[in-house]
């Protein structure tokens, strides 16, 4: 059996090798000024598709500014932008069939926004209220979709990405012809879950597409001391997977390397990491201030290099978009982000009982009997309490409707 | 003296602890130039340069693999992991290796050296993954010293002790009050003596056992029982482990009654190992069963945070029902 699947001839000479002789290179076909590269084939991007790509990043963008503004306004207690990393996101999604699945970090709610997750959705997830099908147990931003094929998002970094390689080899098996596409940092790419992915997902060719958006910093670590090797595309090679670097920046490059992913992996099995080179234009959070640890100069510079502006002067050249249309198209998602927002303000919080139930299919015994103490203790204090207290009566009233079939019953029956 | 909120006062450990011993280092997830996101590491590769001060790649296992190896090597690591509810990935060089370096070598190497700082707990709206209280997990992990402080004196001391304890200690900071409590802290290098609990207040009636942000929520809970005629004897546990049963077992031998208060869910919680313990001790001196008031057996909520927390009211709760029994 053979131990490595070099053929490489033995030298005798003790000869090291440190890759910098693989250089890879960035595949970019748009402009920033929106025109193609010299040598950059025509895309494969139709106009249907290109518009819904566009219109889903500058939704991502009105929302961003939006909630963003909210979290400063202390209407919102987090926020994480998208901006600037629009294109890798929205046009990875683009590239996929909408029953993919997408495996996302927490800054691609441009996927969401692509496949059609409603403002109302966002507004309940951010407020936490009763709308929210997670009911209001994770901070805003960690939104999930069933229908929309988005696995709900989790704060510890990485944990998603081997996670696709097993859910993508599970699809391998039924053999409807999906993929998972997996989409991380990279500063979760430092992660022993990165590279387990990885492996795995070569041994056992599976359908999986790994996105790494490379934006140049992990909240302030910077890339230069995140790793010192070439960027996160370089790492393919040790597991002997296909890896493409792309612009980031460019939503037809990164739309056309997905395509090309998703086919090698739905029809060849092959795995495939792709590094989105990218700028997170907006602090990591709303608790980050990166004037503590990059420049206004840095800062500008890829501001010029907007993925919006740059794919809307390609739509605009095509005359597959109109100005005035962005103009209305812009005001009418403020207006529709800025209601959903007031009324999701309003709603309900989740309750009391979402605090017990989900953690396990059925609640054991001894859970129930802490909720039912939790119960007594709240209707001794309402005042303590007033995220619970006011509805107990109603949702108590709702419980035993659910755990009595004969009052179903009787609802059927009227 | 000067005054300190608790963040000032862990930087100001690690400033001391930096400037008596070059072998000290701090390191971990944006802690160097940047200072951490909490900024507990403000200014230290500004005063010792990013040889002992530095930001590594984001991988908990690899930030506490070579936090071991420095140990055994004889350099003293003080690791950051930026909050408790992201130790996991490093669960196993923790349990399987800072815990028993020393044993099965016979004492050949050992990582003594090591210090694994990080911020827990709720109250901050941090939801599941910003939230936990994991102190039971490493408690159940001999060889391991888990220590949580309560305000900024015990931080500075119980932290300096940490870093120069003989063996590995997990120092897990309270980071609702990072910046809320405040008050005087030596200016000089002091100790506090690690598997000390400390007794903050004598009383008569009852003992209040908590640590780290518990202890306000249960001295909260204390002034209310105190104007219904209760005396409460609070204790600060201060090291999880090794436990300080003495201090708390002649507490309980007194008041005869004892509530055990932690943030973290009730089934396996550190309460239930006291409680035991307790109990065996003091059996024939009990007035009441032991009572525990601590979060619920469930993942860290967000909107509905308050009511999984065991707030003032809830202990308050259990003081009147222990005092009935």
């Amino acid at each position: 059996m053979k131990t490595t699947r070099s053929t490489a001839k033995p030298v005798h000479k003790p000869v090291f090798a440190n890759g910098d002789d693989i250089q890879i290179p960035v595949f970019t076909l748009l402009k920033p000024d929106g025109t193609l590269y010299a040598g950059a084939g025509q895309p494969s991007l139709e106009r249907d598709t290109a518009r819904r790509l566009y219109r889903a990043m500058l939704y991502t963008r009105v929302l961003d500014e939006r909630m963003m503004a909210a979290q400063r306004q202390g209407r919102l207690s987090f926020y994480m932008q998208c901006t600037g990393e629009e294109a890798a996101v929205v046009g990875a999604t683009a590239a996929l069939d909408d029953a993919d699945m997408i495996m996302a970090q927490y800054r691609e709610q441009g996927a969401l926004a692509y496949r059609g997750f409603t403002t109302e959705a966002f507004m309940d997830q951010l407020f936490g209220n009763q709308g929210d099908p997670a009911h209001g147990r994770q901070m805003p931003i960690h939104y999930g979709s069933r229908e929309l094929y988005y696995l709900t998002i989790s704060s510890p970094l990485a944990t998603q990405i081997p996670q696709a390689t097993g859910y993508a080899y599970g699809q391998k098996l039924a053999g409807q012809g999906h993929c998972t596409l997996a989409i991380f940092g990279e500063g979760a790419a430092s992660e022993g879950d990165f590279h387990a992915a990885l492996n795995m997902a070569s041994v056992h060719k599976v359908p999986v597409i790994f996105l790494c958006r490379n934006n140049g910093y992990a909240i302030s670590t910077p890339v230069t001391e995140q790793f010192a090797g070439d960027g996160v595309a370089a790492r393919a090679f040790g597991y002997r997977m296909q890896s493409i670097r792309v612009d980031g920046n460019d939503a037809l490059a990164v739309y056309e390397a997905t395509r090309e992913a998703r086919r090698l992996a739905v029809e060849e099995n092959e795995p495939v990491l792709i590094e989105a080179m990218t700028y997170r234009l907006a602090a990591h959070s709303s608790s980050d201030d990166p004037s503590g640890y990059r420049s206004k100069k840095e800062e500008e510079a890829w501001r010029k290099k907007d993925p919006l502006r740059r794919l809307q002067r390609w739509l605009l050249d095509r005359g597959w978009w109109e100005e005035d249309e962005e103009r209305e198209l812009v005001e009418s998602l403020r207006r529709e982000v800025l209601d959903t927002m007031k009324r999701a303000e309003k709603r309900r919080p989740p309750a009391l009982e979402t605090l017990v139930t989900d953690v396990y299919a059925e609640v054991p015994p001894a859970l129930r009997e802490q909720f039912e103490t939790l119960v007594a203790h709240v209707r001794r204090h309402p005042e303590a309490y007033p995220r619970s207290a006011p509805w107990l009566d109603a949702d108590q009233a709702d419980e035993a409707l659910r755990d009595d079939p004969s009052a179903h019953d009787g609802e059927a029956r009227l | 003296m000067s005054r300190m909120n608790l963040l000032q006062a862990i930087n100001n450990a690690l400033d001391t602890a930096m400037a008596a011993d070059p072998r000290v280092l701090c390191f971990g997830e944006d802690v160097g130039v940047f200072g951490g996101v909490f900024r507990a590491t403000s200014h230290l590769q500004e005063k010792y340069g990013r040889e002992r001060c530095f930001n590594t790649p984001l991988v908990e296992q690899g930030i506490v693999g070579f936090a071991n190896g420095l140990a055994a090597q004889g350099s003293v690591p003080v690791a950051e992991i930026q909050f408790a509810d992201y130790i996991f990935p490093a669960f196993d060089q923790i349990v399987n290796e800072s815990a028993k370096f020393r044993y099965r070598s016979g004492s050949l190497f050992d990582v003594g050296g090591l210090t694994i700082r990080a911020p827990y707990g709720g109250g901050i709206a941090g939801g599941h993954y910003h939230s936990q209280s994991p102190e039971a997990y490493f408690a159940h992990t001999p060889g391991l010293t888990v220590v949580v402080p309560r305000n900024p004196h015990q931080a500075k001391g119980l932290l300096l002790a940490a870093i120069r304890s003989p063996d590995p200690v997990i120092f897990f900071e309270p980071k609702r009050l990072y910046r809320a409590a405040v008050g005087e802290v030596p200016d000089e290098d002091y100790q506090l003596p690690l598997r000390q609990a400390e007794v903050i207040k004598a009383g008569e009636d009852i003992t209040l056992l908590a640590w780290g942000a518990q202890v306000e929520v249960v001295e909260q809970a204390a002034e209310m029982a105190e104007e219904a005629g209760i005396s409460c004897e609070i204790i600060d546990l201060r090291t999880i482990v090794p436990w300080d049963v003495e201090t708390v077992a002649s507490s309980v031998l007194k008041t005869g009654r004892l509530v055990v208060s932690h943030e973290a869910p009730l089934t396996g919680g550190f309460a239930a190992e006291i409680a035991a313990t307790i109990q065996s001790r003091c059996f024939l001196y009990l007035e009441s069963p032991i009572a525990r008031v601590t979060g619920l057996d469930t993942p860290f909520p967000l909107t509905l945070e308050k009511e999984y927390m065991p707030g003032p009211l809830k202990v308050f709760e259990a003081i009147h029902r222990t005092m009935d029994f």
